[in-house]
């Protein structure tokens, strides 16, 4: 396909089994990502938000190989990483990397952080002797740790110092993406926005491409160039960032809008509220996922799936009722 | 959020203190020592080993030496300080060269059954699917039969003997551990921090090795110390059965039933091995419930 496109997600899917039957087949799944494509170009922080369970994280999993997928590939620069085996799949592990929600379960607590950032120096034989010290000094300062409490344990540290040592283990390896798991929504809104400046910082300094996952749009806004947003294991609406708050198209996405703080309480403004609760990812329905809660569903929506269309240059949205011609 | 990138992240640098980093042993050994049962059972198991060790040291008999003339003798005697044996052995050279025995395959047994059961936990706790389907229900066929009972059956089937009661009470012990660490890197697997060092490429074996196994000692600690008891009874009751130990040996387990039948006549026979076995496992229960809320410090409600 096109060139300058770095990682490309074609149909991605993962069902996990639900209910089996005694000898362990599956007789229903849960679709936790169903048949999701988009692509990102070097450098740039794709956004992604959707509620819990919408299949997020699951998605990116699947982008850096945790989980194996049910169906469809992730090309990265043009290779099919499922089917990298070996050295290969190594190789990509430097190159692709994570970082966590959780600050507490994401370190191991028997390890000291110095030798929790050294791991992937071993692993990949990057240093050694008292290369690996200096080099878990310096990743250390880079994230804005004192290099000096290399030899402390993870629950002497804060939240937000913890999310500080997760970035340093996995910027270890020179990874140029790296998909950021809600990194910051388990920590207190001051230490956010520290982090957040953090991994744009890094982001100048060293190049990297980001996919950024979150549940809400607010914190997405600050640092993605495109936003994705998904519902139910689907991608409703993916766009350049400053359209998608300017001109949201579909009914989920001006719901999620409408749901972000204003700081201040004079301020009237009309809220979309969404009435029901989201859907069993297990079998969904034919038609549209969204079309139970959807304030404007018609007849269409509940019997036929709406497919990802682009409704202006790089604005792309799956819903039966916007751009009527095109359909 | 817009903030001028003037290196702002210095910010949450914590000051240097001059704290010492607490690591996750030193504060267990902290706990520890704050239980005074488990340091006293520590402390007698400690004595023990010590006393055991330096038996040769402490007296002057040989374990075996038979005087028909000095049989029978009471506890407190001259020159027998707990008396003797029916065929005249002082019965303090046999406690004590006796605990050599006891104790060693106390420890040899659990070591073994541990190493085992923690290579099956690790394996079929990781790699779940098939393997672990068919191990585990293998193991509830062996954890159906009565301990006892199969190790019985297991020494009929390789003769009896020291060494082959050692390695049927081991069998026996294994599935308990690999229960243990199943259950255990079950709930690890799915941590973050495994995930992390999945996606940084590491081997399965590192994994297992640097980071679930680790993790994963707390419960396999306890359950050995309190394990050892558990073999010392069953080693000492395998050689009372005559399965065992063999006489003339000094083992608690044959001295008890050397003496069974002179029991009205010289109680001390089968009550001094009796008690010896009874304080050491005692010891090693003390320690090990003292170890339990030591690693686990949320289990003692």
């Amino acid at each position: 396909m096109n060139e300058k496109y770095y990682l490309e997600i074609n149909d991605l899917k993962k069902y996990f089994p639900a209910r089996q039957n005694f000898f362990g087949r599956s007789r229903s799944w849960l679709k936790a990502v169903d048949g999701v494509s988009f692509r990102l170009t070097r450098g740039e922080t794709m956004g992604l938000v959707g509620e819990s369970g919408c299949g997020k994280s699951t998605l990116g999993r699947l982008i850096i190989n945790l989980l194996t997928p049910t169906g469809g590939e992730v090309l990265f620069e043009k290779q099919n990483i499922f089917q990298f085996t070996g050295e290969q799949k190594k190789e990509m592990r430097r190159k692709m990397q994570i970082i966590f929600q959780d600050p507490y379960g994401s370190l191991n607590p028997r390890m000291n952080i110095g030798e929790i950032i050294a791991e992937p120096l071993h692993i990949h034989n990057l240093a050694r002797g008292n290369g690996v010290h200096r080099r878990v000094r310096e990743l250390l300062d880079h994230v804005g740790l004192n290099p000096q409490h290399a030899d402390r344990y993870p629950h002497e540290f804060s939240g937000g110092q913890r999310q500080r040592i997760g970035i340093a283990r996995a910027l270890a390896v020179e990874p140029e993406l790296i998909i950021c798991d809600e990194p910051v929504s388990a920590l207190d809104v001051s230490i956010q926005s520290q982090v957040l400046n953090l991994l744009k910082d890094l982001q100048q300094e060293l190049g990297l491409t980001y996919l950024f996952i979150a549940h809400g749009l607010n914190v997405v806004k600050h640092v993605s160039t495109t936003v994705g947003v998904m519902y139910l294991g689907k991608l409703v609406e993916i766009t350049g960032g400053d359209e998608l708050y300017r001109n949201p198209l579909h009914p989920y996405t001006k719901a999620l809008l409408s749901a972000i703080p204003i700081p201040d309480p004079r301020l009237k403004r009309e809220r979309v509220l969404l009435s029901g609760d989201v859907q069993s990812p297990i079998d969904p329905p034919p038609g549209c996922r969204f079309c139970a809660r959807c304030p404007a569903a018609v007849e269409i929506c509940s019997r036929e799936e709406p497919i990802l269309l682009e409704y202006s240059k790089g604005h792309h949205v799956a819903c039966h009722l916007i751009g009527g011609d095109a359909r | 959020m817009q903030t001028e990138t003037n290196k702002p992240r210095q910010e949450t640098v914590t000051e240097d203190l001059g704290i010492e980093p607490v690591s996750p042993k030193r504060e267990i050994w902290r706990r520890l020592k704050k239980d005074k049962v488990a340091v006293a059972g520590g402390c007698i198991l400690i004595i023990v080993v010590l006393l055991s060790v330096l038996a040769p040291f402490l007296t002057s008999y040989d374990p075996n030496a038979v005087n028909t003339a000095a049989r029978l003798q009471p506890p407190g005697s001259p020159g027998h300080l707990l008396g003797t044996d029916h065929l005249g052995r002082d019965m303090l050279t046999r406690l004590l060269y006796g605990g050599r025995i006891s104790v060693a395959i106390g420890f040899a047994a659990v070591a073994i059954a541990m190493f085992f059961g923690i290579l099956i936990g690790l394996l079929t706790g990781y790699y779940k699917g098939l393997l672990d389907a068919l191990s585990m229900r293998f193991i509830d066929i062996l954890m159906a039969f009565p301990y006892v009972l199969l190790a019985i059956a297991i020494i009929a089937a390789l003769g009896p003997g020291l060494l082959n009661a050692m390695i049927a009470i081991s069998i026996v012990g294994i599935p308990y551990y690999a229960r243990i660490v199943r259950g255990t890197v079950l709930s690890l697997r799915e941590q973050e921090y495994i995930e992390a060092q999945k996606a940084l490429g590491s081997s399965d074996l590192r994994i297992l090795f640097k980071h679930i196994l680790p993790n994963a000692l707390s419960p396999i600690i306890v359950a050995a110390t309190l394990d050892v008891g558990w073999m010392i009874i069953a080693a000492s009751g395998m050689s009372f059965l005559g399965l065992g130990a063999q006489p003339p040996m000094a083992e608690w387990g044959v001295m008890l039933s050397g003496g069974k039948d002179f029991l009205r006549v010289a109680p001390h026979i089968s009550l001094l091995p009796g008690m010896a076995i009874f304080i050491v496992v005692l010891s090693f229960n003390l320690l090990g419930d003292g170890l339990r809320d030591a690693l686990d410090p949320r289990l003692k409600q």
